[in-house]
Order: C-alpha cells, then structure tokens, then sequence
C-alpha cells in the first residue's frame, strides 16, 4: 500500500466511523440516560431511509425530504415514547428487550405492508453529485465528504447541547440521580420524552443521508444495529464521547481490516471489542 | 390403561385410518386421493418475493394441464421457511412427517436447502430444489429423489472467464461476500477463467451482508486490475453497482458479475448499472417466442411480469408435470419415476435444457449487457453448461 492509498483508507475509516457514531450516539443516549436496551434502534435508521425515498419521490426534493423526514420521525419518536417506552423505563431489561425486539417484527411488516419488499434508491442531490479525483483512476464523491460533514456538524450540536445548555444539564442531571432531579423541580418526564426523540431523530437521520449511497431495502436496520451495539460497547454505554472515539476506532479496524487480513476481517471488530473489554470491562469511557 | 378404553382408542385408530385411506391398497390409493405437493418456501422475510414468484411460476405449469398431474387432482400444502436454516429441518419434517407430501417443492435460501436436503436423504421423499444453489445438494450429498431446476452456485460465474479473456481482461480482482454462495461462485470462476488463461491477481471479500465496499474500492483502484468480477445479489449489489460507479472506477475497469448481481435492482442501481455484462441461465430480455408466450401468459394472470425465480418454478412443474405423466399419477413408482425424471427435456422459457447425472440442470449460460435498466442479451456464454457434480454418488 503507497502512501497515497494510505491516506485514501484513513480518510474511508472516518468516514465509516463518523456515520456509526450518529447511529450509535442516538443508541447510547437512550440507553445511558433512560436505561432502556432498545433493539429497535436499527429499524428507526431504516425508518429514516424509506421516508428519505419516499418523501423525496413526493415532494421531488431531496433536501425538502430531509425536513420533513426529520420532523415526521421526532414526532414518531415522541409519539412512541408516550405510548409504550415510557412504561418500560422501570421495568426490568429482558422486558424491554422483548418489547423493542417486537417492534422490530412490526416495523418490518409495517414496511413491507406499506412500501413494499423492493430494493429502492434515492438519487443524490444534483449540487453534490460529483466525484473528485484523488488518483488517476479513483475518484471520491462529494456526497460522502457532505455526509462527514452533516455528522460532525451533528456532533458538535449534540456535545454544546448536552455539555453547554440549561437542557443538556437537566438531562445530565436526570440520568445522575432522577429522583433527586425530580425533587429539585426538573421534568424528569419531559426531558426522558425529549432524549427518547432526539434517538429516534439521530437514527433517522442516519437513514436519510446514508439513503443515497447505501440503497434502501428490507432489513437495513438489522445490520447496522450490530454494528451500534458494538461501539456503544466499546465507548462505554451512556457516553457520547465514548460512542465517538470507539465508532472511529471501529471505523479504522474495519476498513483496514478488510484490505490487510481480508480472511478475518469479520472477525476484528470483535476482537477489538473483546479487547477493550478485557483492558476496560465498562467500556473505554464509563459514565 | 383400562381394557374398554384400550378397544376404544384401537378402534378409533383403526376408523381413522380407513377413513384416511391408510388401508386401501395403494393402486386404489393413487386413483382416489389427491396428490399431496408441499411447498416449502420464504413466504416473509428478505427472499419472501421470491417464494411467490416460484409458486406462481409452478402453479401457472400445472394449471396449464388442468391443475393435475399424472390425471390426478393436487392437494396443496405450504410451509413458510422464512429463510430461517435452524427451522430447515423442523420445516421440511412439518411436510414429510405430517401432512404426508409425495413431493416437497423448496426452496430459496441454501442453508435452508440443507435441512431439507437431510430430511429428503432420510425420508426418500420427492424433493424438488427450484432455486437454493448450494452445491452439496447435487454434488456430495446428492441423491436418487433430489433433483434441481435452478442452477449450481457455480454455473453462472463459470461462463464468466471465457467471456472476459475473450475481450483481453487477463488480470482480475475478485471480490464478494465471504460466505458459501460467495465462496462457490468464486470456485465457478476460478475454474473457467483460469482455464480460458487468465489470472487472479487479488481475491477481495467482505463478511455477509456487510456493504461498506469503500475501502475495498479504493484497494481496487490500487490494484488496477483489466476488469473486476464479482458475485452480489439484491439490495447490496444495488449498493456495490453504485458504489463502483461513484468511486469512478466504472468507465475505467469493466465491472463483471454473476447474472444475480443484476437481477430486480436496476431500477435501484439506476445508470452506475449501464454497461456491467453478467451471466447467467436466463434474462428477462430473451428474445424467444417461448419466452415471450410465457412472459405475456404469466403477466395476465398475476398482473406482474416474472423473474428468474419465476421461471425456475415454472420449470418445476414442467418437469413433474413429466415425470407424474409418466407414471400416471402414482409417484410411489419411484424407478420409472426417477428415470423419467432423469431423462426429462425441459422445453423452458430460458430454452431447452436437460437432467445431469448428479440432477442438476445442463444449460445455455447468456451473457448479457445492461442498458436502460434491462439485461440485454449479447449471446450465449456458454453451451449446455454442466455442473462438474464432484463427489456425487447415487446410492
């Protein structure tokens, strides 16, 4: 591997690892705050995917899409949450596994009942669809460098939100110690239902602009969901910045992975989480 | 156990198997019950399109003959496999062991096949593959009642090598899912390429169903092989087709794949897909007077234009349609039964094709081109292809 290709597969790792650090982050923040294991998280990212496809086909604008998209997925984030999370967060693990994995059955028949079992594509929006030349017969899309640039954005927003605004520390201050938030006169309910949201909305946004590269089709949300449970893991569940650094690092095994030892590839990042669990049983950055 | 209930319960045994025909000779049997055919196939999950288009593509073959085989009228069962192999066997048992099946029709998902393909061995019932290519089920775990009407994993690739050194790729890169239909389409290819002189200069994998192919791209593009082969199928093949295009790599390196990597995605791969050339033991496109009056007979009933898969469950019943003729309904004649099966012509909508020792289809293998979301036909790859059926050994 020349130093050129080098720079290519780094620049391939973050990337990979910036999209896994959205998906995860919504997973880490639902479960460290909350308490809640959500299996479901996987199908809110194809969620996200179909109404990118759906509603960008309707209203002609993948932009458009993205908006209306992200406001219809919160409010189906919320509309869960009042209606069926909410009576779980007290509940014991294995129930909220049994729930959330239900929800999984349901969502992939709603989906199929609704969209079909077909493999769709969404086109990428005219303005991004370039490629840039990097060597003399590969070239990068700009779509890709767009979508590292919407996570870290979100990133960014997520780390002001939580270590910067009044909201951030009532949300801290709730998964600190709920009860005693709760007598100091935070809306414990409220804030669960807002955290409960901004996963789901995480998710799906993950779902709209990973849509144009990654295809839409049944069962997206399974495969990513493993992957999301790996680096939540690995960072420690409940830390935002732990989520960040392990999805980065699981970026890097993986892409390395494939190209140096391409027998064991599927295995390393397993290894790698195995690992980090031996070194660190409570993952790289306990909360 | 007291004597009275005992009488009871053995007399109630005995009516009931009366009143189901266990106690009727069995010449009386085939001449008054229903023939009794299990479908075992994905009816949800990911493959759940193709168990239906199989079904339709049978049921359009025996309606055709009045909806009976060998004279007599057809019970149907039906099992859905979910393309879950843990179930395979559970399933298979669920048709052979329960409802009693003289044929068990099955199925998509290759893992799945191997639960059937035991239960099958064990129980010598009439098994019927319509597409899982694994190759084990007509190579070393063949036996006397399988017979395939689909393909071997291999088939398809192993037209590919020829083609592509006949258009002076002679370095290649391979890449594909690491798993066993990946890994036997690759032995397809090795084998034919190798042999048309050509060379493997790298053979890249992924684990299945993972479909981040970015790095592997950007090792590809390092590489810079004369063309790329690769085998994926449904919505990760879409993603690859895309992926490959996006990269730039498309109008620099020829893409070329088993015929699956373009089958029901091109609308999603959209023009990343124009121009990649595929083969494979039919296409939507074949300009045949067969096909097309099976094209137009299958569209007017189910409203829906059919597939492969379709084609494949068509087959299926064209050939039981000719070994059920043969013994005139009675498949418990298993020697005349088998013969007829074996020595079966298929006259299907892909073209003619017949029996291997092993039961694996002999078949013209197409090439095709993609253009405005269609697989064109460019000509026939490869002539009355057999599998090698390696290690088959009818017992």
């Amino acid at each position: 591997m020349d130093f050129g290709t080098f720079l290519i597969q780094i620049l391939n790792s973050v990337q990979y690892g910036l999209l896994l650090f959205m998906l995860a982050a919504g997973l880490t923040l639902i479960f460290g705050i909350m308490g809640v294991v959500n299996l479901a998280h996987g199908s809110f990212y194809m969620l996200g995917a179909y109404l990118a496809w759906f509603l960008a086909a309707q209203l002609g604008s993948f932009t458009l899409a993205l908006v209306v998209g992200v406001v219809l997925a919160v409010a189906f984030g919320l509309l869960l949450e009042r209606v069926l999370f909410r009576y779980f967060y007290h509940r014991s693990h294995l129930d909220q596994v049994l729930l959330t994995f239900g929800l999984i059955y349901i969502f992939e028949e709603s989906r199929s009942i609704l969209w079909g079992d077909d493999v769709h594509s969404v086109n990428i929006p005219a303005a991004l669809s370039a490629s840039i030349p990097l060597t003399e017969n590969l070239s990068y899309p700009v779509y890709r460098l767009f979508m590292s640039g919407v996570c870290i954005a979100l990133a960014l927003g997520l780390y002001w939100l939580i270590s910067k605004t009044k909201l951030g520390m009532k949300i801290r201050a709730g998964a600190f110690n709920r009860d005693m938030a709760q007598a100091l006169g935070v809306n414990v309910k409220r804030i669960q239902m807002v955290v409960f949201a901004l996963g789901v909305g995480l998710a799906a946004i993950s779902g709209m602009i990973a849509s144009p590269i990654s295809s839409v089709y049944p069962n997206m949300g399974s495969s990513v969901l493993i992957m999301c449970f790996v680096v939540v893991v690995i960072g420690g569940i409940g830390s935002v910045r732990g989520a960040l650094i392990a999805a980065l690092l699981v970026g890097l095994v993986d892409t390395f992975g494939k190209v140096l030892f391409p027998s064991v590839s599927s295995m390393l990042v397993y290894v790698l989480m195995a690992a980090v669990l031996l070194w660190k049983p409570e993952g790289l950055f306990k909360q | 156990m007291s004597t009275r209930r005992l009488v009871l319960s053995r007399s109630a045994a005995i009516i009931g198997a009366a009143s189901s025909g266990l106690l009727l000779p069995s010449w009386a049997q085939a001449q008054t019950s229903k023939l009794k055919v299990g479908l075992m196939l994905p009816y949800t999950g990911t493959f759940a399109q193709l168990g239906v288009a199989i079904e339709n593509g049978f049921r359009l073959a025996v309606d055709a003959q009045g909806g009976k085989l060998g004279g007599r009228e057809i019970e149907y069962f039906k099992v859905d496999d979910e393309s879950e192999p843990p179930k395979g066997v559970e399933n298979a048992n669920k048709l052979v062991q329960r409802d009693k099946v003289d044929v068990l029709i099955g199925t998509v998902h290759s893992g799945v096949q191997m639960g059937i393909q035991r239960v099958a061995r064990e129980s010598g019932v009439l098994s019927l593959i319509p597409n899982a290519g694994v190759h084990a089920a007509t190579r070393a775990l063949c036996a006397p009642n399988v017979f395939r009407t689909s393909f071997s994993n291999s088939q398809p690739t192993r037209a590919l090598g020829k083609v592509m050194v006949d258009k002076g790729h002679k370095k290649t890169v391979w890449i594909t899912w690491k798993y066993a239909a990946g890994d036997e389409a690759f032995e397809g290819f090795k084998e034919g390429y190798e042999a048309a002189g050509g060379t493997i200069i790298k053979e890249l994998g992924l684990p299945f169903p993972n479909v981040e192919f970015q790095a592997l791209l950007t090792e590809i593009a390092a590489l810079k092989p004369d063309a790329v082969a690769c085998f994926f199928a449904g919505g990760g093949a879409a993603k690859f087709m895309r992926d490959y295009a996006a990269a730039g790599l498309k109008d620099k390196i020829p893409l070329y794949g088993s015929g699956f990597l373009t089958e029901g995605v091109l609308d999603a791969a959209g023009a990343a897909a124009d121009g990649v050339m595929t083969t494979l033991h039919y296409s939507d496109s074949l300009d045949t007077p067969r096909n097309k009056a099976f094209r137009l007979e299958y569209a007017k009933r189910y409203r829906l234009q059919p597939d492969v898969y379709a084609v494949q469950g068509y087959d299926t019943g064209l050939l039981l349609i000719q070994g059920a003729n043969a013994v005139k309904g009675d498949l418990t004649n298993k020697a005349t039964l088998y013969k007829a099966l074996e020595s079966a012509k298929i006259d299907s909508p892909r073209g003619v094709w017949t029996m291997s020792k092993s039961h694996n289809p002999i078949q013209d293998i197409y090439l095709r081109k993609v253009e405005n979301k269609e697989n064109k036909v460019i000509g026939v790859a490869a002539k009355a292809l057999a599998d090698s059926g390696a290690g088959c050994k009818m017992a």
